[in-house]
């Protein structure tokens, strides 16, 4: 039974996180390495190229890819110390069986004993209480191979309907709301786009700490007379040169693109040849956003009318743009709203499909975009099908060989099906690639939900805050110890190498996944030999829809400094901007520039509701909450390395210095952020570069340190994407210091 | 080998977004590993995520270099003033104190005076410094002045600094804005009044910091 060990101390005095600095061999100078590997980062959606120097099975250090088009060996802080993730004293070189009476609750156990245990439970819980009772929680920083396999695991080998991954967290928003628009789920346009562009808009996007390497390209805009337009309710570091800052009210994005799209007809700012010829549905959205006036805008937005005026008649004026956005305007219960929102002044601009015309989600997680492609999500098959369309279910059932009426249909999101635990409907689990429980929102539930569940397995690297709830643990491979394809932010499919072997027991994930398929008796559809092996069967399922990657390959891949999809055949060498005259299309088939049968984009109606939870007298504050530069998503990889600890060792709650004095808090000062569902004690962070109405706090961190106590579960109806940026809380000076501060862990 | 004279170091804080990528990779750098040697800073955090990267700069006439009373510090005939030399530092801090950039570093633990080189075992060899080379947002810029001039149209290479008395022309060029004044941008401002930025001269940081060519 999956149960939290009693000694929490224990647990992390034994499996961290403990930072690893550089030692040894890799402090050592004028070293030289068995070999350079060129790959990318195993950090965020930009994936940069880097160079990685082996010697002797352990990545020493790194050299900067120049030649790589996208970063041109350009980094991040994480992507500089990455190479500390390798060789580290946390890493699980074994398999784990829990075990109460075992140092830190777990004990080693050979690997094939663990996946014996594992078969045998899946079978007893789904013996039981059917197969719907096991669900499958996979993870968008997995190769599309892995990811692919993942969907296929659960749909052919356990053949349960719940599967679903951590981009739920992420970038689901941005997708629903790029199909219900344009039929496709993909940045538009390479980010060589954006130098072209007269102006650039970024909502809700904290560009220099989230996706760094993107401040190059709006830098490079800038320089070349572009207009930046910052939407957000902090000065973050690009916010605080730019032309136009507007620190919206967190949750009322949607209203301002309704108020700029209002001015934008009131204006004329409008393509008309574009929306006649290319777009359907603009005259009710025009209809909606007539009630949008600058003053309607300016109050529920809590920015001024002559705010929102310039930048209507900034953007409406432009001749070229690039709009940006990411999960600012995404993680909330109306997500998608405030995508559709964003798009519609795209569209209405006319200014999409062209050099110098550009829009885009900046994608989160490393595969971010390939993770959600392939059937990992719970209602998708790969090549971005639907799992409910009968002809797309044929078509895959067809190349995996098994009857269609057996394949399970579509599932729930990843926290409906943790709510399932809670209703007593899934009884076991397999998490990869995902940490649950410092992850989600209102987590102190995610980890009772844990300890209910009959049977956990884990498989990762590191011994995540979840796993802890494990009762097997599989020691999985990093990034740099497989070989595989993501696609980075652009769309740009590009390609992992393997640098060294993985250490002791661990195995490639999808050595492990084929390893329990195996030993379950389903064997069928499960002996890959190699990843190329993967992608070959990927390349055939995702032919001839909108995710077609059946002309992608490795040596495309290299040859061709990576290979933007759509990718039909081996003879096209990709797609690098979509919606442009002539390009390959299977929905539109020559109708039109835009992946519907009609070739149309379509505007939607956005109306704007606010948040799930909107401050009242009792929780009278808005939290937020997003990420620093020097840590990454639930912070297994970043907690564990040194420089990046250092570099900002704890969170810390952001506040306006007048909010702050109302509270009596000074900069510094012990503060106690109360939600209804938890609460924290961090030091406060005293800043005029917040809304005074606005508290700010990342989400890195575990335990004691997790923002996401205080989060609540509300989520967006179409894409399920938590409110992860708006809830209510209330502030106060902590009566005193917590427990953690005198230097334990706190976790 | 010596660093071509054509390969120019440019810092331009207007684009600093305060990552500290250069201060990771510096330590990563094999003439001084695990020790960075940039100084990243935030301006002044409580009003602005503003930070500023200092490298050496590489001075014509180092004050370190006149101030040492070992002779420790070598200026190279490619203008890269090196880090002290072991043999002779006897870690008495006059460099430290003296240099008006502030870039000298005491490592006590070595007794030995650390500095930026410049990157010397790669950029004598071809490459580009560490800092320069993976500065996501190129606040640290590495190239020929004609790229520079292509590239950063709004700026102004500056390489003469006035402290006091003292006129000082570096190796390491600053960009400064050709359009003149500073922007400040203001939260609680863009609520309530206008959205853009008010400009504020910052008299204390403007007067004096440039030679009067430069700033005219």
């Amino acid at each position: 039974m999956a149960k939290l060990p009693d000694q929490l101390s224990e647990i992390t005095e034994r499996f961290g996180p403990h930072p690893a600095f550089s030692a040894g061999v890799r402090l050592a100078t004028n070293v030289e390495p068995d070999k350079i590997v060129k790959t990318h980062c195993c950090f965020c959606g930009q994936q940069c190229g880097i160079q990685l120097k082996v010697k002797d099975n352990v990545v020493i250090g790194f050299e900067p890819w120049e030649d790589f088009p996208f970063n041109q060996g350009m980094l991040c802080p994480k992507g500089v110390k990455r190479y500390l993730q390798g060789s580290h004293p946390d890493r699980l070189l074994s398999a784990l069986e829990r075990d109460e009476s075992a140092e830190g609750g777990f004990r080693p156990i050979p690997y094939d004993q663990a996946i014996n245990r594992v078969a045998s439970e899946i079978r007893r819980i789904q013996s039981t209480y059917g197969a719907d009772s096991f669900g499958v929680l996979s993870g968008a920083s997995l190769t599309t191979e892995k990811a692919y396999l993942m969907g296929k695991f659960a749909r052919v080998a356990l053949k349960t309907p719940y599967i679903d991954y951590n981009g739920r967290l992420c970038m689901v928003s941005a997708a629903a709301g790029n199909k219900k628009a344009f039929g496709i789920d993909r940045a538009a346009n390479p980010w060589s786009d954006i130098l072209r562009a007269e102006v650039v808009w970024i909502s809700g996007a904290n560009v220099a700490e989230c996706a760094p390497i993107t401040t190059n390209y709006v830098w490079q805009a800038r320089e070349n007379g572009a207009k930046i337009i910052v939407v957000d309710p902090r000065i973050t570091p690009v916010a605080r040169t730019c032309d136009l800052f507007l620190p919206v009210k967190p949750g009322r994005d949607v209203a301002l693109f309704n108020g700029v799209l209002h001015l934008m007809i009131e204006n004329d700012w409008l393509d008309h040849d574009f929306i006649d010829n290319h777009t359907a549905g603009f005259d009710a959205v025009a209809e909606h956003v007539r009630e949008w006036t600058p003053r309607r805008t300016a109050e529920v937005a809590g920015i001024t009318e002559r705010a929102i005026r310039q930048a209507a008649e900034m953007w409406g004026e432009a001749k070229s743009s690039f709009l940006l956005h990411a999960r600012g305007i995404e993680h909330h219960s109306h997500g998608v709203q405030n995508v559709l929102g964003a798009i519609n002044i795209v569209l209405a601009s006319g200014r999409i499909g062209r050099e110098g015309c550009g829009y885009a989600t900046i994608t989160g997680q490393g595969n971010g975009q390939g993770g959600r492609e392939h059937g990992q999500k719970c209602d998708q098959l790969p090549g971005a099908r639907d799992i409910n369309n009968p002809e797309h279910r044929a078509y895959i059932a067809k190349v995996w060989g098994v009857d269609e009426k057996e394949m399970p249909g579509a599932g729930v999101d990843a926290y409906e099906l943790i709510r399932k635990i809670d209703r007593g409907e899934i009884k076991g689990l397999l998490s990869i690639c995902f940490n649950p429980k410092v992850s989600l929102p209102d987590n102190n539930f995610v980890a009772r939900m844990l300890d209910k569940l009959e049977f956990y397995v884990a498989i990762d690297f590191f011994l995540n805050e979840s796993a802890h709830h494990a009762d097997i643990v599989l020691p999985g491979s990093l990034h740099e110890e497989d070989e595989g394809i993501v696609t980075q932010v652009e769309g740009r499919v590009i390609k992992i190498n393997k640098a060294v072997d993985p250490p002791g027991d661990a195995k490639q994930d999808w050595r492990i996944i084929q390893d329990i398929a195996r030993a379950m008796g389903r064997e069928r559809g499960f002996t890959f030999n190699e990843p190329r092996e993967i992608l070959d069967e990927l390349r055939v399922a995702s032919k001839g829809f909108v995710a077609d990657y059946s002309g992608v390959s490795y040596e495309k891949i290299e040859r061709q400094g990576g290979v933007f999809w759509p990718c039909p055949s081996e003879d096209h060498p990709g797609t690098p901007r979509l919606f442009e005259k002539g390009s390959w299309n299977p929905i539109a088939k020559g109708a039109g520039l835009f992946y519907f049968p009609d070739g149309k984009a379509r505007f939607n109606v956005t109306p704007y509701t606010p948040p799930a939870e909107d401050v009242d007298e009792e929780y009278p504050i808005i939290l937020t909450t997003g990420r620093v530069v020097s840590q990454f998503l639930s912070g297994t990889q970043t907690r564990r390395i040194g420089p990046l600890v250092d570099q900002y060792p704890e969170p810390r709650i952001e506040m306006h210095p007048r909010l702050a004095e109302n509270l009596g808090i000074e900069d510094g000062d012990w503060t106690t952020a109360e939600s209804r569902r938890g609460r924290i004690t961090l030091r406060a962070q005293v800043v005029t570069t917040i809304r005074p109405d606005t508290i700010f706090i990342p989400y890195h961190w575990a335990g004691a340190k997790s923002a996401n106590q205080l989060t609540i579960a509300a989520q967006d109806p179409i894409s399920k994407i938590p409110e992860y940026k708006v809830c209510a809380v209330r502030v106060k000076k902590a009566e005193a210091a917590p427990n953690w501060a005198d230097g334990g862990r706190g976790e | 080998m010596a660093v071509p004279s054509h390969m120019e170091f440019f810092i331009d804080p207007n684009r600093c977004i305060g990552c500290q990528s250069c201060v990771q990779a510096c330590g990563e750098c094999d003439t001084h590993k695990g020790h960075p040697m940039i100084h990243l800073e935030y301006v002044d955090r409580a009003h602005s995520t503003q930070t500023a990267p200092v490298v050496c700069m590489h001075c014509d006439q180092p004050t370190c270099a006149e101030v040492c009373p070992a002779d420790a510090i070598k200026r190279t005939g490619d203008g890269v003033v090196q880090t002290a030399r072991k043999p002779r530092c006897i870690a008495c801090n006059n460099c430290v104190l003296a240099c008006p950039f502030g870039v000298p570093k005491m490592k006590t633990e070595f007794q030995l005076m650390m500095k930026c080189d410049m990157c010397y075992d790669r950029t004598s060899a071809g490459k580009k410094p560490m800092c320069a080379t993976v500065c996501p947002s190129g606040a640290l810029f590495f190239g020929t002045r004609e790229q520079v001039e292509q590239l950063r149209p709004r700026s102004t290479p500056v390489n003469q600094f006035r402290f006091g008395n003292q006129a000082i022309t570096t190796k390491v060029n600053m960009m400064t804005p050709k359009a003149g004044h500073a922007e400040y941008v203001d939260v609680t401002a863009a609520m309530n009044e206008g959205a853009i930025g008010k400009e504020i001269t910052l008299n204390v940081l403007m007067n004096g910091l440039f030679s009067e060519k430069e700033s005219q």
